[in-house]
Order: C-alpha cells, then sequence, then structure tokens
C-alpha cells in the first residue's frame, strides 16, 4: 500500500496478514467516530450529505446512493429495512470480500449510518454461501458491536434503535439482484419481483427497504467524517470517491486495488496488475464484470468510471477488469460466461430460461466444431432480442453484453470457428488450460 | 375512461386496467400465457408483448409487456408493429425449444391454448436443433394426469394451486430451464380444486385423468350447457359426451357463480352417468321388460290405488311438478327429513322476510369481512370456501391500491401484501380448512355457535337478547367479532344446513340482520344441502313423514318415489317400515340404492345429461340444465315419464303439456314462488338467421361412420323439442345466447381461453348477461323480526357424546360417490371425538367405539381431533354405512374395544 492515507480511506488500515481489524482496532483508527457524529444528525442531514457527495452505487448499477435513500417514505410505521448486499458472485468480482473479511466494523458502521439515515429498524446482512471466513467475522462482530452498544436498543443514547442480522445465501448468482436477494431472504424462490414498485416503497416482507452493496456502505463513514466535498475531491473525475478496482486472467500480478475513481484501463492493467504475462498480449477486457461488453485495445486509455466507460460502450459495473489474451479463444471465453449466466438463471422468464441454454449450446457447437454459418445470426438475433425491457430483469441483458461485444470485435474468430470446424485456439497455447 | 391509441385508431376505455386484458376486451387477437384473468399479471412469459410510444411524434416506440402496464389517457401502442411480432414469435421459439412434438398424441390437442398461441404468433418453422431436456412424471392420483414434458413454465399451475386456492402441496421446484412444478413426491393431491389445473394449465401438463381414460378430441364431444348437481351452489358446468357416454364436466364461466372455477368434486362426480350400475330398463317385480307394458301396468295400478308422491331435492323443479300434478298437491311430500324441511322453508323465511340480501359467490369474493357459523364450506360447499379465499384479500388489498400499486399486478400486490388477511371469523363443530386464513376460530357445539352468533348480535343491534353468564372469553370473542363487522365496508355471514341446527341459522340471520340496520351492503348466505333443496322448498308439498303417516294411516297405499333414496332422509327403521307398508312402490331413478332395491316397479330416469330441468341453488338462482344427449334405451326424463304417466292416466291438466316449455310454463303459473322461471332461457323455438345452436363443434368428427356398424345409412339426428339446441355440429356459430353456450370457442381460440371473447369486458359478465334468474330478493328496508329465544348453553353428558355431523367432499354426496374416480378419495367411516374424551375412554386413534344413536349402534374406529369439543362426536355424513339424517342427538356410549 501505497500514496498518502486520504487516498486510500477504505482500506487504508487493513492488517498485513489478512486478518480482520478487531473492534479495538478499529476504534483506535477513528472507527465508529461518524456514527457518533450521525446520532448527532437528523435523518434528513444524512441523506444530503451523502446525496451531496455524489456517492454512486458500488455493486455494478452506479445509482446516486443518496437519491435511493430518498425514495424512502419517512413517515410510515415501523420496520424498514437496510440490507447489504454482500452475495458477491459476478464471475470475475472479489472486491466486497476484502472488506468482508478484513474490516467487519467499517461495513457494520456504514450499515447502521445508512439504517439510521432511512430509520430502518431492522438489518442484514446477505452473504455469499462460499465466504465462510467472512461469516465468523461479521457474526462477531456484530456480536462486538452489540456489546459496545453500536447495535441494539438506544444507541449511543440516541434513542434509535437497530437491530442487525447475518443471513448466508445459498449460492444463486441471482440473489445478487436486489428484489430476488427480498425474495430469498423471505425465504422464498430467488425470482426478481417486478419493478415498480421498487424495494424503496414495497421491499423485505412488502415493507420499504434499501439494498446496497458493501463497498457502498463502507463508504459512509468516511463521507460523514470528511466530509461531500472531500469525497468528491478523492476522485479524478466526475464520479465522486475512490474505487476497489481488480483485475484477473494473464496478467502478472491480478489483484484488487482501492484508488483514485478515473484510473484508466491502461494504467490499472500495465501499473497495478504488472502488465500481461510474458507472450502474451492484451486483447479485450471486461471492465466490471462479466455482464459487461468487452473493451479492446483501442479503449485502454479510457477512465474507469461510470460515465466514461459508458460512453465507449461497455459498464463500470463493479469495477473489476476479467482480461482476455491472445491466446484465449474468445468463443470459449464467452462459452463459458454463458455456460454461467444459463446455469444461474431462475427459470421465471421464458426468454432468459430458454434463450440462454440455447446461446450456450450454439457456443457449444461453434466452439466444437459443429457449428453453421446461420448459428452466428442466431447469436445476433439472441443478443437484441435478450434486450433490457425484453427480460423480467437484468440477467439476460448482462448475459448478452460480452456476448454482443464479442461478436463485435472477435467476430473473425466466430466465423472462422464455423468455416474451420473447429477451434484453433489450443494449438497456439504452449500450456493448454483446460476446463 | 382513457382514450387508447391502439395502431393510431382511437378506442374509449377504463383507465388503470392493464393493456392486454384491455386489447383481449376491445377484441384484439393478443397471445399471451401466464396472466389469467382471475389472477391477475406477473410478466413471466414476456408473450404479451406490444409496443408504447411516448407521443405521436415517437416512431421508435418501446417494447413491453402489455399485461404489466396500465392503460394511460391518450395513451399510444402499437400490436402489429414489426419489433413486436418478431419478438412474440421468438417467444413461442424459445417455448418450443423444449415442448415435445406431441400434439397429435396429447391430450390438450385441438383445444390447446399453446397451439392457438403458436398459430397466432406465426411462429412455425423451428430453428433450435439441439435435445430437448426431459422430465419424469408423478402420479397425482385419480383426477389429474400429470405430462411434465409439455411444460412451457408459465407458473399458471402453482399460482393457481397455492395462492389462489391456498393448496400446499404442490410447488415449483429447481431452477433455470429445468424448472419443474408437481409435489415433493408422488401422490394424490390435496387440494378440492386441482382439477382446475386442467383448465388454467395453457398446454398439456395437467389434464384430466377421467377423460384420459375414456378419452376423445373435446371437439369430438357432443356438449350442452350444465349445472353442477353435487351442492347446493350450482355452478355452470359444460358436459360434454361421445358414443353414449358422459366424457367431461368442464367450468362454464358464468360472472356472478362460480367464474373461472368449480370444484374437483363438481368436476369428476359426473362418472356415476356411465357407471355399470345404471338403471337402463323399466323392471316389474324384478323382471326388465318394455315400455309399453310398464306404462300398461302403470296405468292400471294408478286406477286401482290411494297415490303419494316423494319428490327429491336433487331432481329438477320440471320433474317434481311433475310429480306433484300427478298425485295431486296434498298427496306430494318433499323427500326430505323434517329437519331439512324445515330449516329450508327457514330459510326462504329468512332470506324473503328478513332484510339481508343474499349475495352470489362473486359478491362473496368481494366482501372484507366474514363471519363462517356451523359450516365446514371446504366440505359441504366447496366454491364458497374458494370465494371466501379471494374475500380475505379483499381488506389488504385496499392498502395495496393505495399504495399505488394496480389490482391486477398480482406478483407487487402479493409481495406488498405478504401474510396479511382481511377479517374472516369462523365459528364451527371442528377444524376446518380455512382456518389457516381465519382471523379467529372457535370450535363448539351446533347451540354453542348460535349462542354466540346471538353475542355478536346483541353487540351489534342491542334489540336481539344477549346470551346470559355468557364467559369473559367469549364476550371477548363476540366483541372483536362484532367490532370487525361493524367495520367492514361489505360483511357477509355464512350459515347453512349441513350442521342441521335451526339455532344455528337463526342466531345468523340475527346477525345479518343486525348489520344491514346501519350496513345495507350486508349479505347472508345460507348453503343447502343438494342441488335443488330450496327449488323443492319453494314448491310447497308435506313433509316426508306426512307421507309415512299417510301410508301408515292407510290414507294411501302406494308411493311413487322420485330420485331419491328414502334411507338419507329418514331413519333406517322408519323408511323401512314405510317401505314394507306400500303396498305398491314405484320408483324413478337412474341409479341404484337401497331405497329402489325394495321398489316393486322401476322407472329409468335420466340423469342431469339426458335430462332438460332447472334448479334453484342456494342463492335462490333458478338455472336451467339442457340435455347433452339422448338417453339410449328406454331412458327418459322423470317428469316426461311422469307427464306419459299422467296422459296415460287420463289426468287433464296434463295432457296440456307437450313438452319442457309447457311444463316449465305451467310452473311459473301455478308456482308462485318460481314465477318467472320459463324466461331464463330463450324458447325452444329461437333461432339465429334460422339456426339452432349447435351442440357439436364444427370440426366434430365421424358422424356418417360411427353407427356404420349397425346401419351404413347415416340416421336422422334426433331433433330436440324442448331446446333450440341441435344435436349436430351445423347450426349459427356466433355467440349464443348466455344461458345456453354449449361450449366456448371463436376463431383462433380453441382453447377455454377463448371466453374472453364471451365477456362484456375480461372477467366480467356474460355479453347478454350472466344467465339464471334470482327468485329470492330481500327487501333491505324491511325492519328485521329478530329470533329471539338464546339456545341453551350446551352441557355434556356422562356416557354419551352429542353426536354431529361432519361433511366430506368426497363422500357425503349421493351421486358423486359413484364416480370411479371420486369413489377413490372417499375416507372409510369413522368417529371423531375429542383427545380428552379419547383418553377417558382409555381409546386411541384407530380403536373402535361402539355407540348408539338414532336407534343404531355403530362400532367406528376413533379419529381423535384436537378441535372438536369434548363431549361431542362427529360422523361422517352420508358415507357408506353412516347415517343422513336425525342428527345432531345423543348418543349413548356402549363399550369401546382397544384391540
Amino acid at each position: 500500500m501505497n500514496g498518502s492515507t486520504m487516498e486510500k480511506p477504505l482500506t487504508q488500515h487493513l492488517r498485513e496478514d489478512g486478518k480482520p481489524l478487531s473492534l479495538k482496532e478499529y476504534e483506535q483508527i477513528g472507527g465508529y467516530q461518524a456514527l457518533k457524529k450521525v446520532m448527532k444528525m437528523t435523518p434528513q442531514e444524512v441523506q444530503k450529505l451523502v446525496k451531496d457527495s455524489n456517492l454512486k452505487g458500488r455493486g455494478g448499477a452506479g445509482f446516486s446512493t443518496g437519491l435511493k435513500w430518498s425514495f424512502v417514505p419517512m413517515n410510515v410505521p415501523s420496520p424498514k429495512y437496510l440490507i447489504a448486499n454482500a452475495d458477491e458472485m459476478e464471475p470475475g468480482t472479489f472486491k466486497d470480500r476484502i472488506f468482508l473479511e478484513q474490516t467487519p466494523h467499517q461495513l457494520i458502521e456504514g450499515m447502521i449510518i445508512a439504517s439510521f439515515a432511512i430509520q430502518a429498524s431492522e438489518s442484514f446482512v446477505f452473504l455469499r454461501w462460499a465466504y465462510k471466513t467472512a461469516a465468523a467475522e461479521i457474526l462477531k462482530a456484530i456480536h462486538e458491536a452489540h456489546q459496545a452498544g453500536y447495535l441494539g436498543k438506544n444507541i449511543l443514547s440516541s434513542g434509535y434503535n437497530l437491530e442487525m442480522h447475518l443471513h448466508t445465501g445459498v449460492g444463486r448468482y441471482m440473489c445478487g439482484e436486489e428484489t430476488a436477494l427480498l425474495n430469498s431472504l423471505e425465504g422464498k424462490r430467488a425470482n426478481p419481483r417486478a419493478k415498480p414498485p421498487f424495494p424503496q416503497v414495497s421491499g423485505l416482507f412488502g415493507r420499504p427497504t434499501i439494498v446496497n452493496n458493501v463497498e457502498t456502505l463502507c463508504c459512509l463513514p468516511h463521507i460523514v467524517n470528511n466530509g461531500a466535498d472531500w469525497f468528491k475531491k478523492l476522485s479524478l473525475t466526475q464520479d465522486a470517491g475512490t474505487k476497489i478496482y481488480g483485475v484477473s486472467g494473464k496478467v502478472k500480478k491480478p489483484g484488487a486495488w482501492e484508488l483514485p475513481m478515473g484510473v484508466t484501463l491502461r494504467e490499472l492493467i500495465e501499473e497495478h496488475a504488472g502488465g500481461m504475462q510474458d507472450g502474451l498480449k492484451f486483447r479485450g477486457a471486461l471492465p466490471g464484470g462479466a455482464s459487461t461488453d468487452f473493451l479492446v485495445e483501442e479503449h485502454l486509455d479510457v477512465k474507469m468510471d461510470f460515465t466514461s466507460v459508458a460512453a465507449v460502450g461497455s459498464r463500470l459495473g463493479t469495477g473489476t477488469v476479467v482480461i482476455l489474451d491472445d491466446k484465449t479463444c474468445p468463443v470459449g471465453f464467452v462459452k463459458n460466461l454463458e455456460h454461467f449466466f444459463a446455469q444461474e438463471s431462475c427459470g421465471y422468464c421464458t426468454p432468459c430460461r430458454e434463450g440462454l441454454p440455447w446461446v450456450e449450446k450454439i457456443l457449444q457447437s461453434i466452439e466444437s466444431g459443429d457449428g453453421r454459418a446461420e448459428d452466428i445470426k442466431l447469436l445476433d438475433s439472441h443478443t437484441h432480442l435478450l434486450g433490457p425491457g425484453n427480460t423480467f430483469c437484468a440477467l439476460a441483458p448482462g448475459a448478452m453484453e460480452p456476448l454482443q461485444s464479442a461478436l463485435k470485435y472477435f467476430r473473425d474468430d466466430f466465423e472462422q470457428h464455423v468455416r474451420e470446424k473447429g477451434c484453433n485456439y489450443s494449438s497456439k497455447r504452449k500450456l493448454q488450460t483446460t476446463r | 375512461m382513457a382514450t387508447l391509441y391502439i395502431d393510431n385508431q382511437p378506442y374509449e376505455v377504463t383507465s388503470g386496467n392493464n393493456l392486454l386484458e384491455t386489447c383481449l376486451t376491445l377484441g384484439f387477437d393478443l397471445p399471451y400465457f401466464c396472466w389469467h384473468p382471475a389472477m391477475g399479471s406477473v410478466g413471466a412469459c414476456r408473450q404479451c408483448a406490444i409496443k408504447v410510444y411516448k407521443d405521436e411524434n415517437d416512431k421508435k416506440g418501446k417494447l413491453v409487456m402489455s399485461c404489466m402496464e396500465p392503460v394511460t389517457n391518450n395513451q399510444r401502442i402499437s400490436i402489429t408493429d414489426a419489433e413486436a411480432k418478431e419478438f412474440r414469435e421468438e417467444i413461442i421459439g424459445w417455448l418450443m425449444t423444449n415442448h415435445p412434438h406431441d400434439c397429435a398424441v396429447c391430450d390438450e390437442g385441438g383445444s390447446c391454448h399453446l397451439q392457438d398461441m403458436t398459430v397466432m404468433t406465426g411462429h412455425s418453422y423451428r430453428k433450435f436443433r439441439y435435445k430437448k431436456r426431459t422430465h419424469i412424471n408423478q402420479n397425482l392420483g385419480p383426477f389429474i394426469n400429470h405430462e411434465m414434458n409439455r411444460c412451457i413454465q408459465c407458473y399458471r399451475c402453482v399460482r393457481f394451486y397455492n395462492d389462489y386456492a391456498g393448496g400446499k402441496d404442490f410447488d415449483v421446484f429447481a431452477s433455470r430451464n429445468n424448472v419443474y412444478f408437481g409435489r415433493h413426491e408422488d401422490g394424490v393431491l390435496e387440494n378440492e380444486f386441482s382439477g382446475n389445473l386442467s383448465e388454467v394449465c395453457p398446454t398439456g401438463v395437467f389434464t384430466d385423468k377421467t377423460l384420459k381414460q375414456h378419452y376423445t378430441r373435446k371437439w369430438d364431444l357432443t356438449m350442452a350447457p350444465s349445472v353442477c348437481q353435487h351442492c347446493s351452489l350450482g355452478c355452470n358446468t359444460i358436459a360434454g359426451e361421445r358414443y353414449g357416454s358422459l366424457r367431461m364436466i368442464a367450468n362454464r364461466y358464468h360472472g356472478e357463480v362460480n367464474g373461472y372455477f368449480i370444484c374437483d368434486r363438481g368436476r369428476f362426480g359426473y362418472e356415476f352417468v356411465n357407471a355399470p350400475d345404471r338403471v337402463r330398463q323399466p323392471v316389474l317385480n324384478g323382471k326388465t321388460v318394455g315400455r309399453d307394458e310398464i306404462m300398461e301396468e302403470i296405468k292400471k295400478r294408478l286406477k286401482e290405488s290411494k297415490v303419494i308422491g316423494i319428490g327429491s331435492p336433487r331432481a329438477s323443479i320440471q320433474s317434481n311438478f311433475a310429480l306433484k300434478a300427478l298425485v295431486g298437491k296434498n298427496n306430494f311430500y318433499h323427500g326430505v327429513s323434517e329437519n331439512e324441511h324445515d330449516m329450508a322453508e327457514l330459510a326462504i323465511q329468512i332470506l324473503k322476510e328478513g332484510p339481508a340480501r343474499t349475495p352470489s359467490l362473486k359478491e362473496v369474493e368481494s366482501a372484507d369481512a366474514i363471519f363462517i357459523m356451523g359450516e365446514d364450506l371446504t366440505n359441504s360447499s366447496p366454491m364458497l370456501a374458494l370465494a371466501v379465499r379471494q374475500a380475505v384479500r379483499v381488506k389488504p388489498m385496499k392498502e395495496v391500491i393505495q399504495a399505488n400499486i394496480p389490482d391486477w399486478h398480482d406478483y407487487a400486490a402479493r409481495e406488498f401484501v405478504q401474510e396479511k388477511k382481511g377479517p374472516l371469523y369462523s365459528a364451527t363443530i371442528h377444524g376446518t380448512k380455512l382456518d389457516d386464513i381465519a382471523a379467529q376460530t372457535h370450535y363448539a357445539a351446533p347451540d354453542e355457535i348460535a349462542r354466540l352468533g346471538f353475542a355478536v348480535a346483541h353487540r351489534i343491534d342491542s334489540s336481539v337478547p344477549d346470551v346470559e353468564n355468557y364467559p369473559d372469553e367469549l364476550k371477548k370473542l363476540a366483541d372483536t367479532i362484532a367490532e370487525g363487522l361493524k367495520k367492514a365496508e361489505r360483511p357477509v355471514v355464512i350459515s347453512g344446513l349441513s350442521s342441521e341446527s335451526e339455532s344455528v341459522m337463526k342466531a345468523a340471520a340475527n346477525v345479518a340482520w343486525a348489520l344491514n340496520k346501519s350496513n345495507k351492503n350486508t349479505g347472508l348466505v345460507l348453503t343447502m344441502l343438494e342441488c335443488n333443496s330450496l327449488g323443492l322448498a319453494m314448491m310447497g308439498g308435506g313433509k316426508l313423514d306426512g307421507a309415512f303417516n299417510a301410508i301408515l294411516h292407510s290414507h294411501a297405499d302406494t308411493a311413487i318415489i322420485m330420485e331419491n333414496d328414502l334411507y338419507r332422509h329418514g331413519s333406517t327403521a322408519t323408511v323401512d317400515k314405510f317401505l314394507k307398508m306400500c303396498r305398491q312402490i314405484i320408483v324413478l331413478d337412474h341409479t341404484p340404492n337401497p331405497t329402489m332395491s325394495k321398489a316393486h316397479v322401476i322407472i329409468p330416469a335420466g340423469t342431469f345429461a339426458e335430462s332438460d330441468g332447472t334448479l334453484v341453488n342456494n342463492e335462490g338462482r333458478a338455472q336451467r340444465f339442457f340435455q347433452v344427449y339422448e338417453a339410449t334405451d328406454v331412458i327418459q326424463e322423470s317428469w316426461r315419464w311422469l307427464l306419459n304417466m299422467g296422459v296415460n292416466a287420463g289426468n287433464e291438466r296434463m295432457s296440456h303439456w307437450k313438452n319442457f316449455e309447457d311444463i316449465t310454463k305451467a310452473i311459473s303459473d301455478e308456482e308462485p314462488m318460481l314465477k318467472g322461471v320459463e324466461t331464463i332461457t330463450p324458447p325452444a323455438t329461437y333461432r339465429v338467421a334460422g339456426q339452432r345452436i349447435p351442440r357439436e363443434p364444427h370440426r366434430y368428427s365421424g358422424r356418417t361412420a360411427m353407427n356404420a356398424h349397425l346401419n351404413v345409412s347415416e340416421p336422422k339426428p334426433p331433433e330436440d323439442p324442448d331446446s333450440s339446441l341441435s344435436y349436430t355440429m351445423e347450426g349459427y356459430r356466433g355467440l349464443a345466447p348466455s344461458s345456453m353456450i354449449p361450449y366456448f370457442w371463436s376463431p383462433g381460440w380453441n382453447s377455454v381461453q377463448s371466453v374472453n371473447k364471451y365477456q362484456q369486458e375480461v372477467a366480467g359478465h356474460l355479453r347478454g348477461g350472466d344467465p339464471g334468474l334470482r327468485l329470492i330478493e330481500a327487501n333491505k328496508n324491511t325492519e328485521p323480526n329478530y329470533f329471539m329465544s338464546v339456545p341453551e348453553f350446551f352441557q355434556p353428558i356422562a356416557g354419551h357424546f352429542w353426536v354431529v355431523w361432519t361433511h366430506h367432499i368426497y363422500g357425503s354426496d349421493e351421486l358423486s360417490n359413484k364416480s370411479a374416480s371420486v369413489s377413490q378419495r372417499v375416507p372409510k367411516p369413522y368417529v371423531m371425538i375429542n383427545p380428552k374424551d379419547a383418553e377417558e375412554l382409555k381409546l386411541t386413534e384407530g380403536q373402535l367405539l361402539s355407540f348408539e344413536v338414532l336407534k343404531d349402534v355403530y362400532e367406528l374406529p376413533v379419529r381423535i381431533n384436537n378441535t372438536i369439543p369434548a363431549g361431542l362426536a362427529a360422523m361422517p355424513y352420508a358415507l357408506e354405512g353412516m347415517p343422513a339424517t336425525g342428527l345432531p342427538e345423543w348418543g349413548i356410549i356402549k363399550s369401546v374395544d382397544r384391540k
């Protein structure tokens, strides 16, 4: 970790050994000071502060957090709910894990602040099933916070009450979608719900509910402590704050780093991830997880913020970059992704349930040498038929993003597969990594 | 109202409805699967996509699901837009990736919504070239067949079964393109409305297993509008025949009565019509004889005898009236027990002279508070239970509307409402299947239920006497119920005959009348025991005891017993004695029963399927059912036999009645309470463009061949003298008058979904008005004449049980019991007692309890039930070997067998 502490407010205090900060350690570095401050504010003041900070949701959609909160009706009877979406299952995404395993109290403090802002009385951490370490640490931290009077009745003598619970999912990608998460938390099938009504109005158990991403929540104590302007200034661009960026794929140093919002893709790959592995060339990248459009060489200087990435036809998503190198078959690469999405479809709406397995089967055919010319046309048509609005939720449109951009940037590869009846990438590789 | 532009044409429509139902109401063909008019929108199938435009300059538009979007004023949409059409076609393409191409051997073929929608979207050639996924099917019991491979995952089944009907043993399992709809394991579907899955399913996953056992294409059926015979609610049905046997009962939409659904007793009870032991020939002293011979014999016997006639609550008003005309009104007796007779008359008195209106089933669905008194509705009047299940959503739905969620948006509404329920108060003898949605339940002896009713009524209007020395906790309960009912906008009180307690019915009337004083929207529903109990009671006639006395005292020596097993209405000893005393017993019936076995003369009567008739349901609604097919052999309607007998006997009045209409007109003229019954259907001379309404679809096949093994010349089709329906496929193809729709069909709509085209607006009234005539209308401004005598509190007696009824949907109804499928669901006789009594008697579940009641000794295995109060024992009404009359009564404990 280099650079001044102020540049990495969320991760500056991570322990070298990867162990979580205890309550005591967290308090020593200024933990729960923000909460003390908030307890002297009104919920409206907290909402305004966060709105002014221009904090945008780090779960992928990039929606203004303060604005989202403002849709929660304030003068309604209890209960209202605040949920931390810790169901981090987007392929290639591993940023929230850092907070969940290493700074659980930072998350809890953020959750209490968010809960207070919307006057929620119950809060939940909806955690990915596989994050076993995190589960243990969060449980422990909730207990500690309770003991210290940060949770429970009459928090810090403010009269405000909040309970917090850990809920571990059972490993469905779908639960990352906030309304499917709500259904799952209620004990129902993890199908998404229709919007409107939005969860802010009718959410968990039909009550007003906010679902925020873990990283988003972790920003809150720092915004409270240092102010909206400070937060905005952390960024290099119009989207405020720092961001946890990650890089995976065949780079020299895959990993995740907190950096100012708006670093370029090139800087991420070349400086922080150490560049491509020897003998491999950069071919393309999914900038924000598996459900974002490929960016290619010409986009390397794009600023990695919500607005700039959208301007070049992709999405910042979770900010965790997946790299495609020149010796990995883009058809096989996309096929793997579509296999994942087809498996993770909840089966509710027709286009997603039936369309994704079909796409997967076509890609499998093309990859294995059984492709036909009309198959590429079918893939093309699926990319627009499974577009936003046509399906019940964003899963299938998300699944189409890597496919449509692959068909755009790597179309020759698809056509060559069909023409030559198979994939010749395996021969390009010295070390064949098979699935 | 709003102006909606569909492909640039303006239409005046109701604002707020969703675009799909609006388009369908306007007559557009827009395909859909997951949406159901009774269950609303969930947006799952994505089939009903259309384009919505921002304004008239917007040429691109946005694809939306029409079922999920409300109509707004000056909205512009397109159904014909190329992108929308492509998307709708592709939805079918996706569904077909896994749907088997087995239409030719599929039960649903030809009446399949999926087929219709496939054709509608124009999807013809498949582009999918991979293997289809397959599933293993389940054995779901005698009613429903399961073929999961055909599933298109519209989720309607699980939404109907669980959300609408309250089922708990059915669900959707797994995920992605592997989702599975069924039970957690093979087994009988427990819900009483499971048969509706066969109509709710848009394709051939859930189909009618009884139809499958004698399968025929639905287009090959001869069909007629019918009315269910298996309880008093009068659900409208379609009955279909081929090759002389009844093949199927389907729902016939009625906007006020049954809507889209019927219960399993009603759907599957029909098989008694085809029973091998049906009476098909006249029998004289045990020997089969011909028609002429029997008519001659009867003529002779009637001449030299003093005759009484015993009618039936399960026979039409025409048949009862013909019997009355034949024997003379002083010799006509209702074939029901004294209590049943008196309570039916009481019900008429309450509904006619009291101020509370009796609502239709549809109106019960919109009640916002309900008080059930003494009725286990799921078992006695199942569709009323289904209506109650919808009504508990009324109050929470008000909040849904306040939250700006449209009431048709089922998904959002259910998430918003969660487990909230409107007030349902249920006071019954023991636990019922509606308890899961009840705010308060109270289990008590009938008199105690009545006392609660008095206490509640007193709290609403103090001129009803209060219950003296009433325990505090019951006072509190009465307070709660009174408060809940008073707060409601449309409260409904439900009671009826199934506990056979007059005091309960009177108390129910008191509650409804007290409410009516301040709320004219109060409803009072009284259920009856049989399909025409009310019609019979409206006719006047002596009590069954009177008939017994007439024979006993030699005022008469011959009894004509019509469609009535007297053993269901009198005690074994009395009926035995009566039948023994009769010099001659003439029975008209279609199905063997103990009474028939003692008859000297048996006349083969037609069942409902072979008959025309009119029934009066518990709402006082007279409804016509039509002959589906001419019976084989000499079978004919009871009323027709009786007319023949009357004419033969030189009955002047009867000789003027040539057909169904003449007799119905006579009823209207002579029976003041049944005035107008001849108006409920158009006359038999009714024609559209000179044509009859065909009982057979235009695709009906085999007419020229089906009798070729007997005679290669095609016989002339029979002519129907009693209605304007034809027995062929020729006739008028447009909309039939609403009272005589033999089947639902519209070009491009071969499935039951074609009912959309028959409604004024989707899910509303039938075009031309919902059929039937309500014969009883309360005067809401009448001053209530309260029942003033509060029954004494119930005091158990040592060594005794107060023996009461418990009803069974399968088993308590006489005719459906004989259905091969229903009979598999009938429980074995038992007696239900409280755990405390069981403990005192040292009895465990299944051990035998012997007791004497109504002078008969029963030895029955005990069922221990936590809800039945101590001191009570419940016997299943009319199960084989069980009584069907005389209870409640004290029973004496004889002995116990703990083996």
